[in-house]
């Protein structure tokens, strides 16, 4: 009786964790944020690009109805294949572009810029990387889709933009008011 | 016998030393060892040397010059990362078995020498 009990007790648990592990299998071990629950402090203060003045995030998403803050590098080579998108992205009205360089130099910077078109409405920098950590960022290239009037983020992506994540950005920035 | 006991001492002593005057671990360590890297897998904050875990040392370092607690800066940083960012999770209904389970392996192996012994 004693060595029944013992050998289902071990055949129930190689079972219960073989379930366990084949559940983990098929489960990506990439992490993806929760976006609605990530804050941006609108007051976090920036330098711009083409001037020595001070800005903060509050000031400069003001206008229009939605903001794209796309982070970018002249050294990343994704920020290279996503510019294009950008480009495209900059002729809806309702939209206002800011790019914030990060970790970059800034003669660098300026010369990616020239190279490839400008689709920032204002560019600031981030030498640090700390702004960026404030906006809950990973890394570069990465987008925010904010709502200009509840000051909330609507996407994010994480990664260069592609056709896919273009067509969905012009469908909320059309559907949402 | 008198050369173990030297040794000894000399042995004690130096660790003594070691816990009073050895390196102060930095705020900002303690801090980014608790943090997990979330671009770079199993390594946390402390030991990477990414972009990313490189910038959130700087920005520890900022908040704890602002006067911020640890408190305060580990709930920052999960407002922007969430839960996942600390190595410490809080008890969920996710969690509650990774809590649990070593109390209840605990209890059940105590129940199995209270029983060997009670059988002798």
């Amino acid at each position: 009786m004693v060595k029944n009990i013992k050998l289902i007790t071990v055949v129930s648990l190689v079972i219960v964790s073989f379930f366990i592990l084949l559940k983990g299998l098929n489960k990506t071990n990439n992490y993806s944020p929760d976006l609605n629950s990530s804050k941006i402090d609108f007051n976090f203060k920036a330098k711009f690009l083409y001037s020595n003045e001070e800005t903060t995030l509050y000031e400069l998403i003001n206008d229009k109805d939605f903001s794209i803050i796309n982070i970018w590098a002249s050294w990343c080579l994704p920020c290279r294949d996503e510019h294009s998108f950008l480009l495209n992205l900059k002729s809806l009205d309702k939209l206002n572009i800011i790019g914030i360089n990060y970790k970059d130099n800034e003669i660098n910077a300026k010369k990616f810029i020239k190279e490839l078109g400008n689709p920032y409405s204002k560019i600031v920098v981030d030498p640090s990387g700390v702004n960026s950590i404030e906006l809950g960022a990973y890394g570069v290239p990465e987008t925010l889709l904010i709502h200009n009037k509840t000051k909330t983020i609507l996407k994010k992506y994480i990664g260069p933009l592609d056709d896919e994540k273009l067509a969905e950005l012009k469908m909320i920035i059309k559907n949402e008011n | 016998m008198k050369i173990k006991i030297l040794v000894f001492t000399v042995f004690y002593l130096i660790s003594f030393y070691n816990i009073l005057y050895g390196a102060n671990p930095e705020k900002v360590d303690q801090i980014s060892k608790n943090l997990r890297c979330l671009i770079c897998q199993g390594q946390s904050v402390y030991d990477s040397q990414s972009d990313f875990a490189l910038s959130m040392k700087i920005l520890i370092q900022n908040k704890i010059d602002e006067g911020k607690n640890d408190k305060q800066i580990y709930d920052f940083l999960k407002s922007k990362y969430g839960e996942w960012i600390v190595y410490d999770p809080e008890i969920t209904k996710n969690t509650f078995l990774l809590w649990l389970l070593p109390l209840i392996l605990f209890v059940f192996g105590a129940i199995l020498i209270i029983r060997k012994v009670s059988i002798k």
